[in-house]
């Protein structure tokens, strides 16, 4: 078997678990290092080219990257990328200079945006540079949908959202503020040759129980009440409240309600602790503010006195899983518990509203109210209507509406360009050597021993007085450092050249993993099990090599790799190098004939 | 070489052994040969063997002389005694350490230059005395510490990287264990830890001089096209006699061969060498059929490796001499001053 030759952008970019990881695949390791050499500028603008919002999502974003980092593998926790991508924000120079300068000559086509959110802002991004005339519209007064409305401050300084917000707008991109859209026929009318729709999923799902009706007043939908708070509209909340769900939404509830005068706050949950919907270190978060979080409680009544909330009554549960391994919360038979309360939040899920697409305009929808959107042209049944973000396959988090954005704007520059929508160009790279001298990289391949670092917060006694006060300090540049080291530098990969090795061992001697063996070729399953070390990480590939002089044939596991580079060091004839793979995917203004 | 320590993480599955011990516990420095170097697959096969032998290393002694090969130890068996002489001085510190103290495992590690020019006399008198060791040899045919001149085992007509031809008959060390008395004579090839390992561990087991010629390639100075010691050379030219399944007390036995195929060889703590004969029938306890078998092979070009003769319990220094069971370090001043009343009777039994 030899799996590198069959896809090797595929192969190599996969190695990169963290970039293969990220929706937007920004080069995690690439960034991580200019970090380390103090080149904050650099680090944030490899960032923006990819993903668009690096100190927003330094801050918020959901890190698809973290769980895949190889270095959680070898030790117990991933790099900190997240928290190093806000240092390159937090730290750059001014970068301003450095954006693309607006398009010199527009190309005539003519783009409309609907909603303001990331998905949109992406698309602009991609295509206003390229001499697109895009105009975005929006409701509300400034650019930057949920993430301006529904994060809070405390976690998402607006002077963040406004800077990286700018950077688009500044490309030539005309934002029609305060627009509410409510035609896409009367849009479609208005000779736009394609149209986003990056409205978001802005209906707050709401909850069904006896007692709901009569208590209206003191009962708020959580995403709608987060944007009254964003906007000043909410300045304070009861004293003892309720947050129900179990998403990151409830936990931004329940930490702004914490801010605003909430003394008693509590999230319930229908589903366990560790099934909530929430990432981890927001529920820490929230139980660090001394928030608990109380599971298996699924709401059953409002508890109200002359139409003023009293309190909720909730039924326990427990989980049964049925032998498809699907979830059932079953009763408990324990009494129901009444909690007491002044306030209840509701975030027990989104859903996507489109009132204001007509259904005979070309536009199909699905059963349960949903576009119809190609997944990877993110086109709808309308050729010159594009979906992407929440709008296109329901909630998810802001980097996946970058990248439907960044793959929406392919399609529609091919549309407009008169190509094939559905043509998407392969991935490709390029390998550079890292080799400098005898013993000298290009980076730094000394394996660090730290720990994965915390990021500082703001002492509870300050931060929960003011609800614009950002809680996490984030890393200075010292332990930023420190963190950066611990970065595995995966991207810089061992490239093997079979027909220069001398089959002497040194590799498979000093490589501190086992992860090479010389053996005999086989068939991949049988061949994972007589290596060095067996090779039981089924997700990640084995490198092999053409047959060598012995007729055997080198295979490297990829898993526990720590791409440090001994054996290279250790390889008398250079069978063995150090080669940096920069994949190139495919965006807006890139065709496959100028690839081929 | 490499400038960086080894970096310290280790796969999260490695294996451990009875000790509690992984592989890696058996490391040393990092080596400072050069990339490649064929010593430095001995030294990993050292460690593999001690590893799986689930050897505590403080009860290894490793000796060594100069050269490329006797800097080894230093990159092996961090945990262990060692003791670096002087040239070609190895045999005689060992035996030394060995008389004073038989509880330890000693590992003489030596080389071409090493063993037989300098210290010729000394690896014959360590031999021949019974001394119970492990003698590696990693054998690559060239001074490679002084650029590469040719050694005492370069084989005639051999070639130097810039074509000089070598003059001269080679010692072959294999052969000249045989002759002294070795019980326990291996020949065998950095470059096939298959075959290393079992050797090692079987030839640590053996009581008695045990003696492993290792060719090991010099990969700066001598391997080369000219080269009879160079990878590709050793490679096509390897004629093994047998392949070892080093078997300890406490393993069951699980593979099966045809009757007449294998040779059972028993150590003297209840271990067992399994010897899977290959091509000839080759008896492995004969040491007047080895050495002719030797001389046919080396006329013919080939190189015989593999066990290529082993005696069963042969006794070592210690029993030629009748020392006491104590290990002669840990006899306290009475056993070693016995008082005037002893000393007057051994004088009146002298009279």
């Amino acid at each position: 078997m030899r799996s590198d030759k069959v896809a090797p952008a595929d192969y190599f970019h996969k190695v990169v678990d963290c970039q293969w990881a990220c929706p937007a695949h920004t080069p995690v390791p690439e960034y991580i290092r200019l970090i380390a050499a103090g080149r904050y500028g650099d680090a944030y603008m490899i960032n923006w080219d990819s993903n668009v919002f690096p100190g927003i999502l330094g801050r918020t974003c959901d890190r698809p990257c973290e769980p895949a980092c190889r270095r959680g593998r070898v030790e117990d926790e991933p790099v900190a990328i997240c928290r190093l991508k806000r240092v390159a924000a937090d730290f750059k120079e001014n970068v301003k200079e450095r954006m693309p300068p607006k398009a010199a000559r527009k190309n005539g086509k003519r783009v409309a945006c609907i909603g303001a959110g990331p998905a949109s802002l992406t698309v602009a991004r991609d295509l206003a540079p390229l001499g697109y005339d895009v105009v975005v519209f929006d409701s509300e007064p400034k650019a930057g949908g949920m993430m301006r409305t529904q994060i809070p401050k405390f976690r998402l300084p607006e002077s963040v959202i406004d800077e990286e917000v700018d950077y688009v707008l500044d490309l030539g991109v005309t934002f029609r503020s305060g627009t509410r859209i409510d035609s896409l026929r009367q849009v479609m009318g208005e000779g736009y040759d394609a149209i986003f729709v990056g409205s978001g999923a802005p209906r707050g799902r709401d909850l069904d129980v006896p007692g709901r009706a009569e208590a209206a007043a003191q009962i708020h939908i959580g995403i709608d009440w987060l944007a009254n708070v964003a906007f000043g509209h909410v300045k304070k909340v009861s004293k003892r409240v309720i947050v129900l769900g179990g998403g990151n939404t409830a936990m931004d509830c329940c930490r702004s309600a914490r801010r605003l005068g909430g003394e008693d706050v509590k999230v319930v949950v229908r589903s366990g602790f560790e099934e909530m919907k929430a990432s981890p270190w927001e529920k820490e978060d929230a139980m660090h503010e001394g928030i608990p979080i109380l599971n298996f409680m699924v709401p059953k009544e409002v508890k109200h006195v002359d139409g003023r909330l009293t309190g909720m009554v909730f039924e326990k549960v427990r989980a049964e899983y049925d032998a498809r391994g699907r979830r059932n919360l079953v009763p408990t038979g324990e009494p129901d518990t009444l909690i007491e309360c002044d306030e209840v939040l509701v975030a027990v899920g989104q859903e996507n509203a489109f009132p204001w697409i007509e259904r005979d305009i070309g536009v199909e929808f699905d059963k349960s109210g949903m576009p119809i959107v190609d997944p990877v042209t993110y086109q709808s049944t309308a050729p010159n209507v594009f979906f992407g973000g929440d709008a296109a396959f329901g909630p998810k988090n802001i980097i996946w509406a970058v990248a439907h954005g960044h793959g929406a704007a392919f399609s529609i520059d091919a549309l407009c360009q008169g190509r094939d929508v559905a043509a998407r160009p392969a991935a490709d790279g390029v390998f550079v050597s890292q080799k400098m001298g005898i013993h000298e990289w290009t980076y730094d391949n000394d394996i660090s021993l730290q720990r994965r670092l915390k990021v500082p917060l703001r002492d509870n006694a300050v931060a929960l007085t003011d609800i614009r006060v950002e809680v996490e300090l984030g890393f200075d540049t010292r332990r930023a450092l420190s963190e950066a080291q611990r970065c595995l530098n995966c991207d810089v990969d061992t490239i093997f050249a079979a027909k220069l090795c001398i089959e002497c061992d040194a590799c498979v001697d000093i490589c501190p993993m086992d992860c090479i063996t010389f053996t005999k070729d086989g068939a991949e399953g049988e061949l994972r099990t007589r290596l060095t070390a067996p090779a039981v990480n089924l997700t990640q590939d084995l490198y092999v090599s053409d047959p060598l002089k012995t007729r055997r044939v080198m295979v490297k596991d990829e898993d526990v790799c720590l791409h440090c580079g001994l054996c290279a060091e250790r390889c008398p004839t250079g069978a063995w190098d150090m080669q940096k793979f920069s994949v190139q995917l495919p965006r807006a203004g890139t065709t496959c004939q100028s690839r081929a | 070489m490499t400038y960086l320590p080894k970096p310290k993480f280790r796969h999260p599955a490695i294996e451990k052994n009875e000790l509690g011990l992984t592989h890696r516990d058996y490391e040393g420095a990092i080596s400072t040969l050069c990339a490649g170097c064929g010593h430095d697959s001995i030294s990993s096969a050292i460690m593999h063997a001690c590893f799986e032998l689930d050897l505590p290393p403080h009860r290894i002694a490793k000796l060594s002389g100069i050269g490329c090969s006797s800097k080894t130890p230093t990159y092996f068996l961090g945990n262990a005694h060692g003791f670096n002489s002087v040239h070609g001085r190895m045999p005689s510190v060992l035996t030394g350490a060995n008389l004073a103290n038989k509880d330890l495992i000693y590992l003489g590690v030596s080389g071409d230059g090493d063993s037989a020019s300098i210290g010729f006399g000394q690896f014959a008198h360590a031999i021949r005395r019974g001394v119970n060791m492990v003698y590696i040899v990693a054998n690559n045919g060239v001074y490679g510490l002084t650029k590469g001149q040719f050694s005492a085992t370069a084989d005639k007509g051999a070639t130097l990287k810039k074509g000089a031809a070598n003059p001269d008959d080679p010692i072959d060390l294999v052969m000249m264990a045989l002759h002294l008395g070795a019980s326990f004579v291996a020949r065998s090839f950095s470059g096939d830890k298959g075959q290393l390992v079992p050797l090692i561990k079987a030839a640590v087991e053996h009581k008695g001089p045990a003696f492993i010629d290792c060719i090991s390639p010099c990969v700066a100075f001598n391997n080369h096209d000219g080269s009879t010691k160079s990878f590709d050379y050793v490679r096509a030219h390897n004629e093994a006699v047998n392949a070892l399944d080093f078997i300890s007390e406490r393993a069951p036995i699980t593979t099966d061969y045809a009757p007449g195929e294998m040779q059972l060889v028993k150590l003297h703590d209840g271990s067992t060498i399994r010897l899977r004969k290959i091509g000839a029938d080759y008896d492995v306890h004969d040491r007047v059929a080895a050495i002719n078998y030797l001389m046919k092979h080396d006329v013919a070009g080939e190189i015989v490796t593999g066990l290529v003769y082993v005696e069963e319990d042969p006794g070592d220094m210690h029993d030629r001499l009748q020392t006491v069971d104590t290990p002669l370090n840990q006899l306290g001043d009475a056993d070693l001053i016995p008082g005037a009343a002893a000393l007057a009777k051994i004088n009146a039994s002298l009279r």
